[in-house]
């Protein structure tokens, strides 16, 4: 399709592309197109399939699915709106902690970091990102929930137990640990958006800035400013990776679906209700509730990604972002 | 001194004085980013490296209640399952790729490398879900066959962008000499295009194959997980992280031993990857 046709080309050109000669190229243009469909295919696929997959709990609930709190397999209720909730309270601590650190991390590297440096800090931030989930979940029980429960909770709930967030008993895992294991988890991801982001905001603003007699802070400032819609996008790209974390946030939540306003209480979210219910979902109801919760799932991954996506690319001018956690 | 300077002298002073708050803090934000790296991979190291032995490797698990065994099912089966899955997402990814380098110049390619980025951004579990209906509710049973299609599906994306920049790095004037030559234009593109960031290719697999060896939620309901020795993928599964998994969550003390065990022979196998990764690219990105 790349033979773009300039006006100097008469109208007829294309009937050469069907000289015996050209043949095999056309069959190597139509091989290679061919297995590019597949990715098409892949996620048209994807969508109908779980569709269909889900259909009892669609048309039993409709549109109460997502308002109802009842999840209760025995009786065959499937409200999943305490995993909407989990999700979302997860996701905001989340990016509460991990952007501005993110932001600060892609900074430094980006204008502070003495050249030395700059290399080895980018590559180890990174690492985080390599990191399997599992392994984040093993270190979350095992290390981070009991320190959550013994050392952070009594500190909160002495210094800030008036707001309803912090109160009640802290068993380790809940809501706010699953928020930090997913700050971690996100941060590379953001930090590595925000860092294409500021690469290419031109060095005159960053220079103009300067020039006016700004100190480093304030033409970071201005260069910050300048990529705005490129960092709202590296969060909302922070955002869908939260969102659909599962393992890590499934083994440090306490899986119990109930919405409680402290964030110490054991709670839910829509991935990990699939990866801890699925197995035993016998009813076919049950199934479908479930998978019902993954195209949510999808669907909400799906839009995310095509607004951040939007963002990076008007904010990198087209620069491809090869970069995927 | 004037009102005025001496107001402009405190000015510069508060200004001075944000410009190196805020300078220590975003060097502290890394910092701090480093040592929680270091924390978490400190704990995988200590905790893991003691609870090793060789049993471990080469056992199989033994029943809850008994002390010893191993996870050697499991690796195999990951290794598998990671042999599967690279066998239909590489050709697939490095063919999609050469499309999008050669011939995407179109609304066509546009999409496709939008829709790659989508399905690079679908959480893993969806694909756990897809590839259940897609292999486990047809064939009725779980099997190592669905967690290949699985982890294939989560590698694609991966190959596919990385692959496509290797191509792009290759100067479009050996091309045109290609086709100076009176070369046609697939034989360019496979001997000269691919052959020379043929190395560049093979760190994009690498890199799927790190990505998709962590991956836990995806295998949950497609391989499952087995006890036993199982190298026919058309059963059920064991694997590396499915078995994390199984064991941490599990009662037992020992189980929580061989989880930290596994898990910092996982995360050891994936570092070694991705710093192999980086090692061979070092000077692709300066």
């Amino acid at each position: 399709m790349s033979a773009t046709s300039s006006t100097a080309t008469p109208r007829w050109a294309f009937l050469g592309r069907f000289r015996p000669a050209n043949l095999p190229d056309t069959l190597f243009q139509g091989v290679t197109g061919l297995c590019a469909c597949v990715v098409l295919l892949l996620i048209g696929a994807m969508f109908v399939e779980m569709i269909q997959n889900s259909v009892l709990s669609i048309q039993k609930f409709g549109f109460r699915f997502l308002s109802e709190s009842t999840w209760d397999p025995v009786a065959g209720e499937f409200g999943a709106l305490p995993f909407v909730y989990g999700t979302l309270v997860t996701s905001i601590i989340a990016l509460l902690i991990s952007v501005p650190i993110s932001i600060a991390v892609a900074t430094f590297v980006t204008y502070q970091a003495p050249a030395r440096l700059r290399r080895p800090v980018i590559s180890l931030v990174e690492l985080l990102a390599a990191i399997p989930s599992v392994a984040y979940g093993l270190w979350g029980i095992f290390v981070l929930a009991p320190f959550m429960r013994d050392y952070v909770a009594p500190v909160l709930r002495d210094s800030l137990g008036f707001i309803p967030l912090f109160q009640g008993p802290s068993f380790g895992v809940g809501m706010l640990t699953a928020g930090l294991i997913l700050a971690i988890m996100v941060t590379p991801i953001v930090t590595a958006v925000s860092r294409d982001v500021l690469a290419a905001v031109p060095t005159h603003q960053r220079d103009g800035a300067l020039a006016l007699g700004g100190t480093q802070w304030e033409s970071t400032r201005v260069v910050l400013s300048y990529a705005l819609p490129g960092i709202v996008g590296a969060v909302i790209l922070g955002l869908a990776r939260a969102v659909g974390e599962t393992m890590a946030v499934t083994m440090v939540i306490g899986n119990r679906p109930e919405i409680s306003a402290s964030l110490f209480a054991p709670g839910y979210t829509m991935a990990s209700v699939i990866a801890n219910e699925f197995t035993e979902a016998t009813e076919p109801l049950y199934l479908h509730a479930l998978i019902e919760i993954g195209v949510l799932l999808f669907v909400v991954s799906f839009l995310v990604r095509a607004c951040a996506q939007l963002l990076v690319w008007y904010a990198t001018r087209g620069r491809t972002l090869g970069r995927e956690g | 001194m004037s009102a005025i300077t001496r107001q402009t002298a405190r000015g510069y002073r508060s200004r001075k004085l944000v410009d190196t708050a805020t300078r220590a803090a975003t060097a502290l934000a890394s910092v701090f980013v480093i040592v929680v790296l270091v924390i978490v991979l400190g704990f995988m190291l200590w905790k893991g490296a003691g609870a090793m032995n060789l049993a471990f490797f080469t056992e199989l698990p033994k029943p809850v209640g008994e002390v010893g065994g191993g996870i050697a099912n499991a690796i195999v089966g990951s290794l598998i399952m990671l042999a599967l899955a690279a066998a239909i997402a590489v050709p697939l990814g490095v063919l999609t790729a050469i499309y999008l380098s050669e011939f995407g110049t179109g609304w066509f390619g546009w999409a496709i490398r939008f829709l790659t980025d989508v399905l690079a951004g679908i959480p893993s579990i969806v694909v756990g879900i897809f590839a259940y209906t897609l292999m486990v509710i047809p064939m009725r049973r779980f099997s190592g066959y669905a967690g290949g299609v699985a982890l294939a599906i989560i590698m694609l994306p991966v190959v596919i962008r990385t692959t496509e920049e290797m191509l792009r790095l290759v100067p479009q004037s050996l091309r045109d000499g290609g086709l100076a030559l009176g070369a046609p234009r697939w034989r360019v593109t496979i001997d000269i295009v691919l052959a020379s960031s043929i190395s560049g290719i093979a760190t994009g697999v690498l890199l799927a194959v790190a990505r998709a060896m962590g991956e836990t939620a995806p295998l949950l309901f497609t391989a499952l997980g087995s006890s036993l020795w199982t190298t026919s993928p058309d059963r059920p599964m064991a694997s590396l992280p499915v078995q994390i998994y199984n064991y941490s969550i599990s009662p037992y003390e020992d189980w929580h031993q061989k989880a930290w065990a596994a898990a910092f022979t996982l995360v050891v196998l994936i570092l070694l990857l991705n710093i192999s990764v980086r090692y061979l690219t070092r000077n692709k990105h300066a």
